[in-house]
């Protein structure tokens, strides 16, 4: 094909030269071009190569629904691929290559795939790459994998950024042509909250670029823009509707426009949420299918159309069309003026429009009726086309061939309405024997349609159904008080389309999906292996799969199968598209959530602190945590070794601040509690604090943590961190579902609330510096009391004598405000004595030596018993769990039960091991339990570990062996009781 | 039937592609059989298939109300997998792995199972300690799994984002060599042309309106296509489940029907090589033959029979996408759709005789139900024929809902949407 | 989707949790037997068209709404709310 650049026309800017490469070569278009247009221009024949069997193709369309021409754009630090030059605007810089070949566009070993083309029919990979052995596949796998997919993936992160906005509207415009521009305005005008997007770079749609109408679709804009109401976004594309007129936009920023700041995005997300939705989406026109229709030069006859007029190019030197309906008729005679030689029109019927004949007798081309084109010579490009007598009534050839030279052939089949918006919402297409097209159906409410997408193919009608439509849906949305009945215009059959599906008779290849190279021989095969079915014909043969999502490919498919199963289309049904409409960058759905911002951080008031004093951080849900705080070339194990060891020594400070906090409130607090924990709480007196275990439903464990009683109706419950949003949640279920009698509010005051434990022999000296006025004598601030007070400095503090570690130990609070200032004066009181900052490892060494369980051994299947925790639970008053826990399973001897276990040798107890009895026997190997937590304990210069094993307290005393066979590691481990360290708690209580 | 072969595809293109047989019948109902299977998914095929080669049952008819194949195996992310903790998940999923791994030779279709690994990213030591946890646990079974640590991480997948910028870094991971995908649709179609090559019938368009009871049992089925007995109806109808059991009178099951969105982006040369799940969220992904990313992430989390989903977890997903591979950003989303998941409420499946006599029910699959299809039919077979469970089946009861014996994988406990 | 929140307004259902199924209903902790637990706490009904259920707007002001919506078309078909604050709120 040898395209070449009009004297005149398009909306291109000829003043301005811009100059890009495609596969290394220079070329230099206009501004205003796309990639497509400016290669079509410089003569550019080839533009891909197909999926499977790597033919070469040229340019098909205009638009979004390309399948053949698609690239990859690089840039200094960008790589993005399977962009299709039809979208692509022409910049200066711009560097596009070709995809899916090697070693170049025009030499393509692997079109090689096309000798064994007839092996390679639909769905031959089901039948073959068997043998010889199981293993075979992943053999095979390679070749094909290397051999199938478009562009290559970039290697490096994309470095430019995505951004997301919600917005709200009355009315959602999709589709700036006639309809939508007229409809916009329209709603404009009465005040609606308009927003008009198109996805092209400029607005006018079918109509874009003829200078006839170019007046009408400028001043509708200039009109809608004089509205503060009306937005309008081109370069944006509707995906996805979702529910509730909920709908998913994409607006291109930055590629058309290099000088945008560099913090404007590269895309926007629009989260867009509308109370209707007009879709003025327009049609696509629909391919014919004839052997050699994919050969580089056959293109949508419309496209020819569009290419003059839109960017002054004509598509080649001398130009055939091939039709089976009136609209392609249209303009040709404006087409002959700007210099598009178009020299012949085959048409399939033997009778046309009075209309149509009229633009041939005005242009003076050859007018070939009853005719269909059978075959395309050329390989890279069409040397010239054979045509032949065709009976519409079977589809065959009936006479014989003779050759047309040309450069260039416009095909079209007719036109198929972009119902894929109306589709995704559940909308069953309508097929309409009449216009012999598609057309959306009944819509749920949340959408209308005007336009060709619903059925009006003729100009004026087009702009009538937009008036009916959008004053229809103005009245829905009272913005309209009009009472006049709406009539919405007929649909005349304009295009008087006589369908052909497929020229038969001759051999060769007769492509319906070009991208994905399914033939109409294909469709045949599927049908006699029986996948009758439209989504078995999708899935079989690949068809409407490709990049452009079956927007050319899928009405013919369709047709093919009625056809061959003798039914009629609507019979044989159509398939249900899936959003989106154009494919949609991860970046844009994934917006500025990236990197360190793919979830929010959560802070303690004393983050920075620790930062400063060196400690490693660790992720607890959204929460950083101090892992440990290194000392010099100290390893994480000699740092939890010495931290753990100076709190059983001296004093240990701990930062607990992420725990989760919430205030039980009101007069049935207490009673509400005794529900919500397996444990009473009622008689807790004021200023006392206790240990709380919460089941699930089920009867297991769910969460534990201390509840202090602040008065007789005020409560603050401590959670876990990693359960903290999930109780609340689950205690205001009961609250308003199952007892919304009972009188309690419930308040979150994890934020509000700074802690540190403190613990160790010297807690109390270091605490009465700290703390002057409070006594922490042993019988004034006994076990488990609250005691209210303030620093040196004047910090208000509530504190608990409690004990996680089983030192003498306090948990200290004050409001997060002050959470860094106590931190600091905790610490510059404990100067003195060694006080030593620890972290969630040394919490676990110190708790683990205590034999207190955490999320790891509460694994929710752990119940109360297994922790040994059955008999704390209440025996009168009924609790969340306590129906179930005593079902037949969890009075199963079998169940886990809580140990500690001591390594044997010198060798740490790796979590994740299990209990067996011989580590040497053979698979399958019966686990005996499960290692859950492991440290080593200074405080018995053992490495040690809990466990959950089957019928544990029997098996205390006895040996076995912790096994890790990942690591082909097996510790000699003595069960034990799981509290290792001074078991009557004589530290912890003074 | 014609065996297919290399050479079958050779000699079919000489003579022009002309000859080949319909993959499988199109047979009128009979008045009885055997055994009714109700659902033409992949459980219910292999079923039927099983009950054919395995027990010589025969005289089996597989109702369907669409085509086959069209629910949740025509809708998947296609990863086979056998790596759970729990001891009767564990053993049942190796069942079906090794099937898998023999599954294109037995039926003579390639179903492409590809044991490309599956590696489960920890992004947090606690994670990697459960991941020890459960990769000893098939260590001891007798299971495939490695645990890997950062370095071995980043050899294996090198596309990974493994900077420490990240919101969750990687730690380590959990990898199952024998793991990886298959090709979706074939598994129906091969079970499909394979039961009907044993004499089972396979009736399409074919819905079941209600059941033939005599007293409290289910003695036949009425259909769009009439009504058809049988003294067994397996029940095998993946996301409709409490819909059908309905038409038999039972109101109430351990199950809730929620949709799961899936996505694949546009064809691209290979990019990565395994199946890679994690990211510090729900999310898990594969490359198909074909060159699409296929992937996916949780449950939209509501009670649902759409097939289709919301942008919020659309959006979900995507963040940990790039979360893994930030180089992705400029790679396309192609398509998205939903399928409905039976998620029972204990996260783990249902084969069992009953609830009601002559009924057998297959279901609660949640999200796993893909790589189950192998054993699921294999199983469901066996208590059909047997009336009584296979060893590997026997946990699967409804009955564990009652007495406390349920497999909570994820130990989330009894909330459909955690599972 | 967008879920009506009595206090907010109609809020997008990433505000929200979902609590399920509306119609079970706590059996009596003194009296019920064994089987009324297991199907308050594992049997639901499952309807495919309407099905009560309980939202909690936890992203927003925390209220439980109970929400009938059509589970094939997602369309919310009534609203009330829960808990001692439901007076005057909802329809």
């Amino acid at each position: 094909m040898s395209g070449f650049r009009l004297d005149s026309g398009g909306q291109i800017d000829r003043n301005q030269p811009r100059t890009f490469t495609f596969d290394g070569r220079k070329v230099s278009g206009f501004a205003g071009d796309t990639l497509a247009s400016a290669l079509l221009a410089n003569g550019q024949t080839l533009f891909g190569r197909s999926f499977k069997y790597h033919r070469p193709r040229g340019l098909m369309s205009v638009g979004s629904e390309e399948p053949n021409a698609l690239v990859t754009l690089t840039g200094p630090d960008t790589h993005e691929p399977n962009a299709r030059a039809t979208m692509v605007e022409v910049v200066d810089g711009l560097n596009a290559s070709s995809q899916n070949r090697w070693p170049s566009l025009s030499v393509d070993l692997l079109s090689a795939n096309q000798i064994g083309g007839p092996m390679l029919q639909a769905g031959f990979y089901y039948k073959t790459f068997m043998g010889p052995t199981r293993k075979a596949w992943r053999f095979y796998e390679r070749f094909i994998r290397r051999a199938a997919g478009l562009g290559k993936a970039a290697q490096k992160p994309d470095p430019d950024r995505y951004e997301k906005i919600n917005s709200f509207a009355d009315l959602l415009v999709v589709g700036g042509g006639l309809a939508g521009l007229t409809a916009a305005l329209k709603a404009a005008e009465k005040g609606a909250r308009v927003i008009l997007i198109d996805e092209h770079a400029r607005f006018g749609g079918y109509h874009r670029g003829d200078p006839r109408e170019q007046d009408t679709i400028n001043s509708l804009l200039e009109r809608i823009q004089a509205f503060d109401n009306a937005t309008i976004l081109p370069r944006t594309t509707c995906f996805g509707q979702y529910d509730c007129s909920t709908f998913g936009l994409v607006e291109r920023v930055t590629a058309h426009n290099p000088t945008e700041t560099e913090f404007a995005p590269c895309e926007r997300l629009h989260v867009l949420r509308v109370r209707h939705a007009i879709l003025a989406t327009g049609a696509i026109e629909r391919p014919l299918v004839f052997p050699g229709n994919d050969a580089p030069g056959v293109m949508l006859a419309d496209a020819i159309r569009a290419y003059a007029l839109r960017f002054g190019v004509s598509a080649g030197k001398n130009i055939v069309l091939f039709t089976s309906h009136d609209g392609a008729y249209r303009q040709l005679s404006a087409l002959q003026d700007l210099g598009v030689p178009i020299n012949a029109i085959v048409d399939t019927r033997t009778t046309i429009s009075d209309i149509a004949m009229a633009q041939v007798a005005a242009t003076g081309m050859q007018l070939i009726t009853g005719h269909a084109v059978t075959r395309v010579h050329g390989y890279h490009g069409i040397k010239r086309v054979s045509v032949a007598p065709f009976d519409p009534y079977t589809s065959k050839i009936n006479g014989k061939e003779r050759a047309i030279e040309c450069d260039c052939l416009g095909m079209s089949g007719g036109w198929t309405p972009s119902i894929h918006l109306t589709s995704q919402m559940g909308g069953v297409p309508e097929w309409d024997s009449t216009l012999h097209t598609v057309l959306p159906g009944k819509s749920n409410g949340t959408w209308s349609v005007c336009g060709s997408v619903a059925g009006y193919f003729d100009r004026d009608d087009t702009i009538a159904s937009a008036e009916t439509m959008v004053e229809e849906v103005l009245r829905k949305l009272s913005l309209s008080r009009a009472r006049k009945a709406v009539t919405h215009p007929e649909k005349q059959d304009v295009l008087n389309v006589g369908p052909v599906w497929s020229i038969k008779g001759i051999g060769g290849k007769a492509f319906v999906d070009f991208q994905h190279d399914v033939t109409a021989d294909d469709i045949t095969i599927a049908h006699q292996e029986g996948f009758l079915s439209v989504e078995h014909l999708k899935r079989y043969t690949t068809l409407g799969m490709g990049t452009d999502q079956g927007k050319l490919s899928n009405i013919n498919g369709l047709a093919l199968m009625a056809e061959a199963r003798g039914l009629d289309i609507p019979t044989v049904g159509t398939t249900r598209f899936r959003p989106p409409y154009t494919p949609v960058s991860f970046g844009a759905l994934a917006a500025d959530a990236r990197g360190g911002h793919l979830q929010p951080t959560r802070r303690t008031a004393m983050h920075y602190w620790h930062l400063d004093a060196g400690a490693e951080m660790i992720d607890a849900g959204l929460w950083k945590r101090p892992r440990v705080y290194r000392r010099g070339s100290e390893d994480l194990e000699q740092a939890y070794i010495r931290e753990a060891r100076m709190t059983r020594q001296s004093i240990g400070i701990v930062d607990v601040s992420t725990l989760g906090k919430i205030n039980v409130q009101g007069p049935d607090a207490a009673q509400f509690l005794d529900r919500v924990y397996s444990n009473g709480f009622a008689k807790l007196p004021v200023g006392k604090a206790r240990y709380g275990l919460m089941l699930r439903e089920d009867g297991i464990v769910y969460d534990d943590g201390t509840t202090w009683r602040l008065d007789d109706t005020n409560f603050l419950m401590t959670t876990t961190t990693a359960q903290a949003a999930a109780v609340l949640e689950h205690m205001e279920l009961y609250l308003s579902v199952h007892w919304p009698d009972l009188k309690v509010h419930l308040t979150s005051v994890t934020d509000q609330w700074a802690g540190a434990a403190v613990a160790g022999p010297k807690v109390r000296e270091m605490l009465q510096i700290a703390i002057p006025e409070t006594d922490f004598d042993n019988e004034a601030f006994p076990f488990m009391a609250i005691r209210h007070g303030k620093t040196s400095q004047g910090i208000p503090v509530m504190m608990c004598r409690l004990s996680f570690s089983g030192e003498m130990a306090y948990e200290v609070y004050t409001p997060a405000r002050f959470g860094l200032a106590l931190w600091e004066e905790l610490h510059s009181a404990g100067k003195e004595m060694d006080l030593v900052s620890y972290g969630t490892e040394a919490l676990d060494t110190l708790r683990i030596e205590k034999g207190h369980v955490v999320n790891s051994e509460l694994n929710g299947r752990t119940t109360a018993e297994m922790v040994g925790m059955g008999a704390m639970a209440s025996k009168k008053t009924p609790y969340i769990g306590s129906a179930m826990k005593d079902r037949p399973a969890f009075k199963d001897r079998r169940r886990h039960q809580l140990v500690g276990l001591v390594s044997k040798s010198d060798e740490c107890v790796l979590i994740g091991s299990h209990l067996v009895r011989n580590p040497a026997l053979k698979t399958p190997c019966l686990s005996l339990g499960h290692v859950t937590s492991a440290t080593y304990s200074p405080a018995l210069e053992k490495y040690v570990a809990l466990a959950l094993l089957e019928n544990g307290q029997e098996l205390i005393g006895r040996d076995l062996y912790a096994t890790f066979p990942m690591k082909g590691i097996h510790v000699a481990v003595e069960v034990v009781d799981p509290c290792f360290f001074d078991k009557d708690g004589e530290r912890m209580r003074g | 039937m014609a065996r297919f072969s290399a050479w079958a595809l050779a000699k079919n293109a000489l003579t022009g592609n002309q000859h080949w047989d319909s993959q499988w019948r199109k047979p009128e109902p009979k008045p009885a059989y055997d055994v009714i299977i109700i659902g033409g998914g992949g459980h219910g095929l292999a079923t039927a298939f099983y009950l054919a080669k395995e027990h010589g049952i025969h005289n089996v008819a597989v109702v369907e109300k669409g085509w086959i194949g069209s629910g949740n195996v025509g809708r998947n992310t296609t990863i086979v997998r056998s790596n759970y903790e729990l001891r009767p998940n564990a053993l049942f999923y190796e069942h079906s792995m090794r099937l898998w791994e023999g599954l294109s030779q037995v039926l003579n279709y390639n179903v492409m199972f590809s044991q490309r690994g599956v590696l489960n990213l920890a992004h947090s030591p606690g994670e990697l300690d459960a991941f020890a946890t459960r990769g000893n646990a098939l260590r001891l079974h007798g299971i495939d799994a490695e645990l890997l640590d950062r370095n071995e991480v980043t050899r294996f997948v090198p596309q990974l984002d493994m900077s420490a910028e990240t919101r969750f870094p990687i730690v380590g991971g959990l990898l199952q060599p024998r793991a990886g995908t298959a090709r979706h649709d074939a598994i129906a179609w091969g079970y499909a042309r394979a039961a009907d090559h044993l004499g089972i019938d396979i009736l399409e368009n074919c819905e079941v309106t209600g059941f033939l009871k005599d007293g409290d049992a289910v003695v036949g089925v009425q259909t769009t296509r009439g009504d058809i007995k049988s003294a067994k109806i397996g029940v095998a109808v993946a996301g409709n489940t409490s819909d059908v059991m309905r038409k038999a009178g039972i109101e109430n099951l351990p199950i809730e029907s929620h949709v799961l969105q899936a996505f694949v982006s546009e064809s691209l040369k290979p990019a990565v090589n395994t199946v890679v799940t994690g990211g510090g969220g729900h999310f898990y992904m594969s490359q198909s033959d074909k060159g699409g990313l296929v992937y996916g992430g949780n449950i939209d989390k509501y009670n649902s029979y759409a097939q289709r989903g919301n942008l919020p977890v659309i959006e979900d997903v995507h963040t940990l996408m790039l979360a893994l591979y930030p180089q992705f950003a400029k790679l396309r989303m192609l398509r998205h759709w939903g399928g409905i998941m039976d998620m029972s409420l204990d996260g783990s499946p249902i084969i069992t005789k009953g609830p009601l006599p002559g009924l057998y029910l297959n279901a609660g699959w949640c999200y796993g139900g893909f790589k189950a299809t192998p054993a699921s039919g294999w199983c469901f077979a066996h208590t059909i024929a047997n009336d009584a469970p296979h060893a590997l089946n026997a946990a699967f009861t409804l009955e564990r809902f009652n007495s406390g014996y349920t497999i909570d994988e994820g130990g989330a406990g009894p909330f459909a949407k955690l599972h | 989707m967008l879920i009506p929140c009595p206090h907010c307004g109609d809020r997008d259902v990433s505000e929200y949790s979902y609590l399920g199924d509306a119609t079970i209903k706590r059996p009596n902790q003194e009296k019920a037997n064994p089987h009324k637990w297991e199907t308050f706490v594992y049997n639901r009904q499952n309807p495919r068209g309407p099905h009560k259920e309980l939202w909690q707007h936890n992203g927003g002001c925390r209220l439980i709404v109970e929400i009938t919506r059509d589970t094939i078309s997602h369309e919310i078909l009534s609203m009330k709310a829960t808990g001692p604050h439901k007076t005057g709120l909802g329809k």
